[in-house]
């Protein structure tokens, strides 16, 4: 579709993405001037649908961005009560005492949250201040200007055909342009990683790494509920084949989110993210508080891990990356909505100033000196290391090297300098010759589920005449290359089954993808050994139904 | 000729329906909401009778919580004139029985005095399938209800419904009120333009009382129950073996 056909429509800043970081600088822009056009545009059915995080919330970023949060009702009504960290084996657990954890992973002060409802409540909190908010609202491309700098995106195309031409229903959507744009579009954003690719952001800086967290929310037993409490755990399932944990926090209304978070860089491509989450819920601890509960939704989403040295740099002519589209998560706290929002409001900051003088379309670089040299610089430099311990000696170890690491650092120094990532996710698997096939436990319908009835609790849908959002560089390659050298990892990687290698008698292998149930977690554009997925936007509204995640 | 199609705030189809603990009725908090499948039908209808030049404008109505404004926001969007929100509760967890709302848009007809009212055939949350018919009888117009075809002809419409295993098409005298079925057309996006133009279209805000009508329930819900799961199947490997289980299963 040529762009001429398409409406276009100035704004001073125009925003891609409605989550903690890109609310955030949509609240921050009408409070230093009420008179700024600011836009946020939204790909989920509405604000919310598409958040997924843990979460326990530092206040830190809110109470910067919005002080008297709790009379305006911001739904932080669970402060955490008790927080307890667990070593599990098979049939067991110990209970890594607080004493050890250094100050940094205290969880005081802090709340468990729906952040989906916080984002809900804070795009009210924008509307009210005049900001335009559209849900439903993909955007799809970024417009460049003469000199290839960004001046928009477009957003809102709907009705195309399987093949991309436009169909009966056809509407190509507008061009919304701005002196800045921040794209604030998560971790992995689709329009972020194109902004990064184009002006080579990575130069110099270590890759970015992942992880993959699933999670539930349950409704329990109310006796064996105990609002406020928050547990982490490591260990047993995953042990020795990939680093990652669980987080079970008790929330309001009896109801408990089970998280699980599986590192990325794993080398077993047998390895199967989403069946050692369904195991991990059948340790005798989990059993005992799950059972006799309900499962009432199911998501899962990428977390970016790569810390302080991975970020990106976060600005090029015309645009800001924000929150995780650069990588603002502090790994062993797993925290990134503070700093999201911390982010969002220090690119505010400089768009206002630059904006005050009339300057547009160029580099703000005062705000990626806030991101380095501030609040979210000082929170990520601390941690740097702990990532890169667990990948090189393995968390248990690391546990103590990286609490050591972390005492010293809120100390001021470090004993191991700035530690590297090495390889990026999708090179770190190994070919499936060299590792054992892992057998996995049939789901027992009760406690673990099959992976399509868990996706039918995310309530995902695509409009199925458009075409997939799942793009293979070259089609051949899933069953050509995954498939012998790697047993095609997309299989278990895939947290909602969209990939399948279907063999029918006599047949080849036929690899087959069923967009409709993709629920935008971006694993696939991470970790496909190839490199050979690009997750683009598929028309707007579409993707999970997200409840209070 | 102005049409007037009622719209109702559902919860979306793509969500897993949850019964509150209790069973009291159906969980709505946190819950993903949106326009009544066969509404948007009913708009669809409306804006292409409003194109074919069979209609002068089109009014939107919505009985319910103060969040239907973002329904009739969508009905704008999509191509809608104007749009009336009669906020009748506080609680999203109220439904407004179908003989309330019909009251209602029995006063609003009276007021506006519209051509046609264009219904969805029933809102997928309570299924009732009532309010298009209790208006018909309150106002003592024609009704045409399951249409999948709406022809306009001078002043009557010719309509053909959806009847038990086949079509029927009848003729009804105008002013009518028709309730849609799923195959009378594909409604359209509401793009992102006409969102924006819609936020400046008229939305009347009144309530129930402004119309002197009672919206306390009549009915009383005595139970909500989620289906039975379904207990899972096996794969049988041969007839011999169907057979075998079905017998086991007292089936033949
Ligand atoms: C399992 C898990 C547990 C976590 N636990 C915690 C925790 O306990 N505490 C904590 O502080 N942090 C936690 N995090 C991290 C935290 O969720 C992230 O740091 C945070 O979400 C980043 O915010 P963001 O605004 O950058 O992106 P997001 O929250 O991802 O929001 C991005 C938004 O942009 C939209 N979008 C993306 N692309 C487009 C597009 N092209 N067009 C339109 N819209 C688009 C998305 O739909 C989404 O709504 C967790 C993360 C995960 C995955
Ligand atoms: S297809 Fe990719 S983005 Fe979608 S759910 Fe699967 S892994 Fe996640």
């Amino acid at each position: 579709m040529s762009g001429s056909a398409r409406e276009t429509i100035e704004y001073d800043v125009v925003i891609a993405g409605a989550g903690p970081a890109g609310l955030s600088a949509a609240v921050r822009l009408k409070q230093l001037d009420s008179s700024l056009d600011v836009v946020v545009l939204e790909k989920g059915s509405e604000v919310g649908a598409h958040i997924l995080s843990g979460a326990v919330l530092d206040p830190s970023g809110l109470e910067a961005l919005i002080p008297d949060w709790k009379e305006k009702g911001a739904p932080l009504n669970v402060p955490v009560t008790s927080d307890k960290f667990y070593m599990l084996g098979e049939a067991g657990q110990i209970r890594v005492p607080g004493f050890p954890m250094p100050p940094l992973m205290n969880n005081h002060g802090n709340y468990i949250v729906s952040m989906a409802n916080v984002c809900r409540w804070m795009a009210e909190q924008a509307e009210e201040l005049g900001v335009e908010v559209f849900p439903g609202m993909a955007c799809s491309e970024l417009v460049y200007d003469e000199n290839g700098g960004v001046k928009g995106v477009v957003a809102g195309e709907f009705g195309k055909e399987a093949d991309g031409t436009p169909g009966p229903a056809y509407e190509p959507g507008m061009e919304l342009h701005g002196k800045y744009v921040f794209l604030s579009e998560g971790v992995r954003g689709s329009l972020a990683k194109e902004v990064i690719a184009k002006y080579d952001l990575s130069k110099g800086k270590e890759p970015q790494k992942f992880g993959i967290g699933m999670k539930e929310i349950w409704e329990i037993d109310p006796d064996k509920h105990n609002e406020g409490e928050v547990t982490h755990t490591m260990g047993w399932p995953l042990g020795g084949n990939a680093g990652g944990g669980s987080f079970i926090y008790h929330l309001e209304n009896n109801q408990v989110y089970v998280g699980f978070v599986v590192h990325l860089n794993y080398k077993n491509p047998h390895l199967f993210p989403y069946m050692e989450f369904q195991r991990f819920k059948h340790h005798p601890m989990v059993a005992e508080l799950l059972e006799g509960g309900k499962r009432v939704a199911y998501g899962a989403r990428a977390i970016s891990e790569g810390g302080y040295q991975s970020m990106p740099k976060m600005v090029a002519p015309g645009v800001a990356l924000l929150g995780c589209s650069v990588g603002m998560v502090n790994v062993p706290r797993i925290k990134g909505n503070h700093n999201a929002m911390l982010s969002g409001k220090a690119a505010a900051e400089a768009a206002f100033d630059a904006i005050k003088v009339e300057r547009s379309g160029d580099e703000l670089t005062a705000y990626e000196d806030d991101v380095r040299g501030g609040a979210i610089g000082k929170d990520l430099k601390k941690v740097r290391n702990v990532k890169p311990m667990w990948s090189k000696w393995g968390m248990l170890p690391s546990l103590a090297l990286g609490g050591l690491d972390m005492w010293t650092n809120t100390l001021g120094f470090s004993l191991f300098g700035t530690m590297k990532h090495g390889k990026t996710d999708a090179a770190a698997t190994e070919e499936a010759s060299k590792h054992k096939v892992i057998d996995y436990p049939k789901p027992d319908g009760k406690l673990s589920f099959d992976r399509l009835t868990n996706v039918s609790f995310a309530m995902t849908n695509h409009e199925e005449s458009q075409p997939s959002h799942l793009q293979l560089g070259d089609d051949k390659l899933p069953i050509s290359v995954n498939l012998p050298k790697y047993g095609e990892p997309a299989q278990r990687y895939c947290p909602a089954g969209v990939y399948e290698v279907v063999e029918e008698d006599g047949s080849d292998p036929r690899f087959v993808i069923n967009f409709q149930n993709c629920v935008h977690c971006k694993t696939c554009d991470i970790k496909d050994p190839s490199q050979n997925i690009n997750w683009v936007t598929p028309q707007g509204g579409d993707g999970p139904n997200y409840p209070n995640m | 000729m102005k049409v007037l199609v009622p719209v109702k705030r559902v919860i979306d189809y793509n969500v897993k329906v949850r019964v509150k603990a209790g069973g009291s009725g159906v969980d709505l908090a946190n819950v993903k909401m949106s326009m009544n499948p066969f509404d948007e039908i009913a708009v669809e209808e409306a804006i292409r009778l409003k194109e074919a030049g069979k209609a002068e404008e089109i009014i939107a109505v919505s009985v319910g919580v103060k969040q239907a404004q973002e329904t009739l926001r969508t009905a704008l969007a999509m191509g809608a004139d104007r749009a009336i929100l009669i906020v009748a509760a506080d609680d999203v967890h109220t439904d407004i029985e179908p003989l309330a709302v019909a009251k209602l848009l029995k006063a609003v007809i009276d007021e506006e005095q519209p051509g046609i009212v264009l219904c969805g055939k029933q809102a997928i949350d309570n299924d009732m399938n009532a309010t298009g018919q209790m208006l018909a009888a309150l106002t003592g117009w024609a009704q045409a209800t399951f249409a999948s075809k709406l022809e306009i002809d001078g002043d009557s419409a010719n309509v053909t419904r959806e009847v038990d295993g086949g079509l029927q098409t009848i003729k009804v005298k105008m002013p009518a009120i028709v309730t849609v079925d799923l195959r009378l057309n594909e409604p359209r996006y509401a793009s992102l333009p006409n969102i924006m133009k819609a936020k400046k279209k008229p939305l009347d805000e009144k309530t129930a009382a402004d119309y002197g009508v009672e919206v306390a329930p009549r009915l009383e819900i005595v139970s909500t129950a989620e289906p039975e799961a379904r207990a899972a199947g096996i794969i049988v490997g041969s007839v011999d073996e169907l057979v075998e289980k079905l017998k086991e299963a007292g089936a033949v």
